[in-house]
C-alpha cells in the first residue's frame, strides 16, 4: 500500500468522524428521546394495535441500531477502497 | 471443508433430528424426560465434538482463533457469547412484568453495538493484540493499568459467570430432573472441554453451532402462535392487535367486581402481615417469611391499571424518579455491551478491520432476532393468562397451567373462594414461565420444550465459554506472562491457562451452588463494571492521543471505585443519589470516569511522541494487525 498523504489522511479521518458525530445523534434521538423521555407523548398514537412509544422502545429503535452499523461498515469499507487502504494479511 | 456446508449441513441435521423426536413422541408416545435427556446429549456431544476437531495449542489460534474469523462467524460467535441464560429464558418474562420499563433491557443490550462498532471495534482490531488488558498495558504502558484491567475483567467476568452457571444448573434441574448442583457440574464439563483443548478456537466454532440452536429454538414456538392466532408467521408485527386486547382486558379486569373482590382480600392479607411485623414478639426468621408473602400479596393486590385511565400500567411510560431510572439504566447497559472484555476480544479474531466493521453488523443482527421477538413473547403470555386462564373454573384449569404449575414457576388460588379463576388469583413465583410455557400455550409437542432447553443451555453454556476463557486469559497471559514471567514458554501459559479455566470453573461453581438471591442483580451489575471500568480507559487511549498512563489509571479506579461504592451501598445500607436503583450503579462512574481521564492527563506529562504517533496511525487501516493469518479454522 502506497502511504497516503497529509491531506488525505486527514480528510479520511474528517469523513468518519462526522459520520460516526450523525450515527451517534440519531443513537440518542431514537433511544433517549423517542424512545425515552418523549414515548409518553407517542403513545398517544397507536398503529397496528401498538402504541407509538411502545413500538419504538421495543422494535423501532431496534431496527434503527442496525440499519446504522450496516451503514456504518458499509461507508467506511467502501472509503477504504476509495482511499486505496487494501489490507493485506 | 468449507464453512458453509459444514454449518448447513449441521443446522439441517439439528431439524431433522428434532422431526425424527416428535414423531418418536407422537407415535411412542416416548415420555418427557427422555426427550429432555436426549436433547441434552445430543447438544451437549456436538459442542464436545467441535472441542476435540479443532483443538489447538499455537498461540494465535488458541488466544484469537488465528485472526480467521469471517465476520458473519464473528457475528453468530459473539450473537451466542452475548446473549445469555438471562436475554433466552428470563428477558421475555422481565418484559411481561415490568412492562414499559423492562424495555430499557431490550434497547440497552442492542444500542450498545453502536458504541462499539464506532468507537472500539475496528481500532482494537488495528491495533492487534490477544486481550483488553493487553490494549491498555501497550497503550499506556507500565503495569499498573494492565493489572487493573485485570482485575476488572475478572470482577466484571466473574460475576457474570456466576449467573449463567446458575442458569445452567436451573435449565438442567428443570428438565432432566437432575439435582440442581449436580446440573451445574454436568454443563461444566461441556464448557470446559471446548475451551480447555481449543482456546477461542474451538470456543469460536462451538458458539456459532450454540447460536443456530439457540435462535431457532426461540423463534419456533412464537412465530407456530402467531400463525395460529393471526395467520401471520411474524410475531413482531401482529403482537400489536394482542397488546390492545390485553389492553382491554387489563381495563376489565381493573374495574370488574369480582376482580375487586379478590384483590381487597390480598390488601387484607396485606394489612394483616404488616401488623404481623410490626409485633416485636415475632422471631426475625419469621419475620423474613412475612415481609416476602406480603411483598406478594401487596403485588397481586394492585390493579393492572389505574382507575380512568386509557392504557394499562403495562403500556403506560414512567415518569420522574421512573423515567430518570429507565434512562440511567438503559445508558449503562449500553455502555456496558461496549465495555465487557468477553464480547471485545471478538473483535480480534477477524482478518482485517474491514471485516471487524462488518462483523459488528452481523453481530448486532443476529441478536437482534431474539431481541426484536422478546416483547412479542412477552405479549403472547400474558394473552393466554388473560384469555384462556382468567375466567376459567378453578377445577378446570388449561393444560400449560397444569403442567407448568407442579415446577413452582406459577401457582393458582382461589383467593375469593368463588371458584372462578380471576387475575389476581393468578400468582407469578418465576416470570421464566412466559418462554418455558410458551410451546404449550401453543399447543405444540414436546418436543419443542426440549428444543427450547436446548437453546437455552446453548445460551448459558456459550456465554459460560467466553467468560471463563477471558478470565484465564488475564490472569494467564496479561498477569502472569507479561507481569510475572515474560520468559515464560508458550506451553507452559498454556498450560497455566488451562489449569487457570478448571480452577475457575469449579470456583464459579461452587459460589453457584449457594443459590444467592441477587443473581438478576448481578448480571445488571457486570455490566456497569465493564461500564465504569473500561469504556472510558478504551474509548479516550483511542480518540485522543493525549490521554497518557496518569489519567488511564485515575479514570480507572474512579470509574470502577465510584461503581463499586454505589453498588453495594445501595443495595445493602440504603445509599441514594438522585433515587438510582442498584441495577444502574454505572451511570455515575462512567461519565467520572472519563472526566478523571482528561483532567489527570491534561495536567501530567504526554504520552511519547512514538505512542502519539502510534494512536494516530491506527485511524488508518493499514494490514491485518500484529499477526495476520488467513486460516480459516477448517
Amino acid at each position: 500500500m502506497s502511504e497516503l498523504t497529509q491531506e488525505q489522511k486527514e480528510s479520511y479521518w474528517r469523513y468518519n468522524v462526522r459520520l460516526t458525530t450523525i450515527l451517534l445523534v440519531i443513537w440518542f434521538v431514537v433511544t433517549y428521546l423517542l424512545g425515552g423521555v418523549w414515548a409518553g407523548a407517542l403513545n398517544e398514537i397507536t398503529i397496528i394495535g401498538f402504541p407509538l412509544g411502545y413500538w419504538v422502545a421495543a422494535q423501532g429503535s431496534l431496527a434503527v441500531f442496525v440499519v446504522e452499523i450496516a451503514l456504518y461498515a458499509k461507508l467506511m469499507n467502501a472509503k477504504d477502497l476509495e482511499y486505496g487502504i487494501r489490507e493485506e494479511g | 471443508m468449507n464453512l458453509n456446508k459444514v454449518f448447513g449441513l449441521y443446522t439441517v441435521g439439528f431439524i431433522v433430528v428434532t422431526i425424527l423426536i416428535g414423531i418418536a413422541e407422537a407415535v411412542f408416545g416416548l415420555p418427557n424426560r427422555v426427550i429432555g435427556w436426549i436433547f441434552m446429549g445430543l447438544s451437549m456431544g456436538i459442542y464436545l465434538l467441535i472441542g476435540i476437531v479443532t483443538r489447538t495449542s499455537d498461540a494465535d489460534q488458541y488466544y484469537v482463533a488465528g485472526r480467521g474469523v469471517p465476520a458473519l462467524y464473528n457475528g453468530m460467535a459473539t450473537g451466542s457469547d452475548w446473549m445469555s441464560a438471562a436475554s433466552f429464558i428470563s428477558m421475555a418474562g422481565a418484559l411481561s412484568a415490568q412492562g414499559f420499563s423492562g424495555l430499557a433491557y431490550v434497547m440497552g443490550w442492542t444500542g450498545g453495538y453502536l458504541l462499539l462498532a464506532v468507537f472500539l471495534g475496528p481500532y482494537l482490531r488495528q491495533f492487534g493484540k490477544y486481550t483488553i488488558p493487553d490494549f491498555l498495558g501497550e497503550r499506556y504502558g507500565g503495569h499498573t493499568p494492565r493489572l487493573i484491567g485485570v482485575l476488572a475483567a475478572i470482577l466484571a467476568s466473574f460475576t457474570y459467570l456466576i449467573a449463567q452457571v446458575t442458569g445452567v444448573g436451573l435449565i438442567v434441574s428443570r428438565f432432566i430432573g437432575l439435582d440442581f448442583n449436580i446440573g451445574v457440574f454436568v454443563g461444566l464439563i461441556g464448557v470446559l472441554f471446548c475451551s480447555v483443548l481449543g482456546g477461542m478456537r474451538a470456543v469460536t466454532w462451538t458458539q456459532v453451532a450454540q447460536y443456530i440452536i439457540l435462535i431457532t429454538s426461540y423463534l419456533v414456538p412464537v412465530v407456530v402462535l402467531s400463525f395460529k392466532l393471526f395467520a401471520i408467521p411474524v410475531p413482531e408485527l401482529t403482537y400489536g392487535r394482542l397488546l390492545e386486547r390485553n389492553n382491554q382486558a387489563a381495563l376489565r379486569i381493573s374495574a370488574d367486581p369480582g376482580e375487586k373482590a379478590t384483590r381487597a382480600k390480598w390488601a387484607e392479607e396485606a394489612k394483616a402481615l404488616g401488623e404481623k411485623l410490626k409485633d416485636p414478639a415475632v422471631p426475625e426468621a419469621e419475620k423474613e417469611k412475612a415481609k416476602a408473602a406480603q411483598a406478594v400479596a401487596n403485588r397481586q393486590a394492585a390493579a393492572p391499571a389505574a382507575e380512568g385511565a386509557r392504557l394499562e400500567k403495562y403500556l403506560s411510560v414512567p415518569t420522574g424518579t421512573g423515567m430518570w431510572n429507565f434512562l440511567a439504566l438503559t445508558f449503562c447497559l449500553m455502555v456496558g455491551t461496549a465495555g465487557l472484555p468477553h464480547i471485545l476480544t471478538r473483535y480480534y479474531t477477524t482478518p482485517s478491520v474491514r471485516e471487524a466493521r462488518t462483523s459488528v453488523g452481523w453481530s448486532l443482527f443476529f441478536i437482534f432476532l431474539l431481541y426484536f421477538t422478546a416483547p412479542a413473547y412477552a405479549a403472547f403470555a400474558r394473552n393466554a393468562v388473560f384469555t384462556n386462564l382468567v375466567g376459567s373454573k378453578i377445577s378446570e384449569l388449561p393444560a400449560w397451567v397444569n403442567l407448568w404449575a407442579p415446577a413452582g414457576l406459577f401457582s393458582v388460588v382461589d383467593k375469593a373462594g368463588d371458584g372462578i379463576v380471576q387475575f389476581a388469583d393468578f400468582v407469578v413465583k418465576s416470570t421464566d414461565f412466559v418462554v418455558l410455557a410458551t410451546p404449550e400455550i401453543a399447543g405444540l409437542p414436546f418436543v419443542i420444550t426440549g428444543l427450547v432447553m436446548a437453546g437455552g443451555l446453548a445460551a448459558a453454556l456459550s456465554t459460560a465459554d467466553g467468560l471463563l476463557l477471558t478470565i484465564a486469559n488475564a490472569i494467564s497471559h496479561d498477569l502472569y506472562y507479561n507481569v510475572i514471567n515474560p520468559k515464560a514458554s508458550l506451553i507452559k501459559r498454556l498450560t497455566i491457562t488451562k489449569v487457570l479455566l478448571i480452577t475457575v470453573a469449579l470456583i464459579s461453581a461452587w459460589v453457584a451452588t449457594a443459590r444467592l438471591a441477587i443473581i438478576v442483580e448481578l448480571v445488571a451489575w457486570a455490566f456497569s463494571l465493564g461500564a465504569a471500568s473500561f469504556f472510558p480507559a478504551l474509548v479516550m487511549g483511542i480518540w485522543w492521543k493525549r490521554a497518557n498512563y496518569h489519567g488511564a489509571v485515575a479514570g480507572m479506579l474512579v470509574g470502577l471505585g465510584t461503581t463499586l461504592y454505589y453498588m453495594v451501598g445501595s443495595r445493602f445500607f440504603g445509599v441514594s443519589w438522585f433515587g438510582t436503583t442498584t441495577v444502574a450503579s454505572g451511570v455515575f462512574g462512567i461519565p467520572l470516569g472519563f472526566l478523571t481521564i482528561w483532567i489527570v492527563s491534561s495536567l501530567t506529562k504526554a504520552p511519547s511522541q512514538q505512542m502519539q504517533d502510534f494512536v494516530v496511525s491506527i485511524r488508518y487501516p493499514k494490514t491485518g494487525g500484529a499477526s495476520a493469518a488467513i486460516d480459516a479454522g477448517h
